[in-house]
């Protein structure tokens, strides 16, 4: 097998591990405002979790780079452009229809990669996918319980639904775009484009059974993963960052 | 210095952090322990990535082993294979019942398509307090990650259940 450059290492684990911290920012919003106290503790728990797999698979990197910037640096101290999350992590959460959308396509996008990568050559990675997949799946299934019951609940309730399913999908053909990075990590990553066909096996069926209607694929293709976002991600960051970029090596 | 089996029984003593009737051990969080020279090496495994309190679990297996006179430590982590809970030894289980929290009814599922996303069969667990099995689901997450929340139907009060993964 050719040899791995750890500089495409590198890069995919900022993809996986900025998409996991910036969906847990997004997340831990919702503390204090979900419709019920069961909702917002369920939330901030996922948040939680996924900031755990975002703190392995950034401290992973960090030790590739082998420059000193830690788990805490690489969060805190990059700018946007140096990001590369999926666009669909950043968006604004919307509301609680929106938010539970998201966490189902994105929690089945995560548990079919992580089955993938639980098979990658690189023993590192693999233990992270090994233990990220069980916690993914519970967020699949919270997602996928409130979808069903939002979807096929009131006529307000699905057309809400609906209009987060329009706006979201088109977000998701990002997921499955594969470029020269990956295909040079090839045996040590999954194709993007080979994980679609189980994505949707896990997706189509909970939006069928939400009365939902898949909205046609649109030709547009974002590109956050890549570094270009949309203007979502820089006032999250801001937030995100603002303690640490205030008062510089600040801890408790 | 400490021989490894009194390491062991030291962190015996050690309770968990979130769930203090449980010691680490019992948890199955404590993976092994050896020697290195002068050095214990101890390696641990966290329960869930997010979970809160896994630098406290470290500083506790420092403070306790540092108290017992260990001399150096080195502690690491071990994703691999993953935590389950069915590492809780019989004895954690019979504590967390009489703690108030069911443990987990059934085996983790280890396959990847022994589970199902929509239409599972809804999991009725044993009250901890009056061991009725008409119980149903109130949160899929409890106070934290690793429970979820229930309410015995016969006796009324709310329990956690400590979910199999």
């Amino acid at each position: 097998m050719a040899e791995i450059d750890n500089k495409d290492l590198i890069e995919y684990l900022l993809r996986l591990g900025d998409s996991t911290l910036v969906l847990g920012q997004r997340l831990s919003e919702w503390c204090g405002h979900a419709p019920a106290i069961e909702e917002d503790i369920a939330l901030t728990n996922t948040a939680l979790d996924l900031i755990g797999q975002a703190r392995q698979l950034l401290s992973y990197a960090g030790e590739l780079e082998g420059s000193g910037r830690d788990e805490d640096a690489l969060a805190f101290l990059r700018d946007e452009l140096e990001f590369h999350n999926l666009t669909l992590t950043e968006l604004d959460g919307g509301d609680f229809g929106r938010t539970v959308l998201r966490v189902l396509l994105f929690a089945a996008y995560q548990v079919v990669l992580w089955q993938a990568l639980q098979r990658s050559t690189d023993a590192r990675l693999a233990a992270i996918a090994e233990k990220s997949l069980k916690e993914s799946r519970y967020h699949l299934r919270y997602g996928a319980d409130w979808v069903v019951r939002l979807g096929d609940g009131t006529e307000e309730s699905h057309r809400r639904m609906q209009a987060a399913l329009e706006y979201l999908w088109s977000f998701t053909a990002e997921l499955f775009d594969r470029d020269e990075v990956e295909a040079r990590l090839a045996g040590v990553v999954p194709a993007s484009d080979s994980l679609r066909s189980a994505w949707e096996g896990i997706v189509l069926p909970v939006l069928a059974e939400a009365t939902l209607q898949v909205p046609t694929a649109a030709a547009y293709l974002s590109r956050g993963k890549y570094g270009i976002h949309s203007e979502a991600l820089g006032p999250l960051l801001a937030e995100m960052q603002f303690l640490q970029r205030a008062y510089p090596g600040g801890n408790w | 210095m400490l021989t490894i089996a009194q390491a062991w029984a030291v962190l015996h003593q050690v309770p968990d952090p979130e769930i203090p009737v449980l010691s680490l051990c019992d948890l199955g969080i404590v993976r092994d322990i050896r020697r290195h020279g002068a050095d214990l090496q101890v390696t641990l495994t966290p329960t869930y990535s997010g979970c809160p309190a896994t630098e406290v679990i470290e500083a506790s297996v420092r403070d306790a082993l540092t108290a017992a006179g260990a001399g150096p430590l080195r502690l690491s982590t071990q994703l691999s294979p993953a935590w389950t809970t069915d590492w809780i030894s019989e004895e954690g289980r019979r504590k967390l019942r009489e703690y108030g929290i069911a443990p987990p009814e059934h085996r983790a599922e280890t396959s990847e398509d022994g589970w199902q996303i929509l239409h599972f069969t809804p999991l009725h667990p044993a009250c901890p307090r009056c061991g009725s099995k008409h119980s149903e689901r109130l949160s899929q997450f409890g106070a934290t990650a690793c429970k979820a929340l229930y309410r015995c139907q016969d006796c009324r009060e709310p329990f956690e259940y400590f979910k199999p993964i």
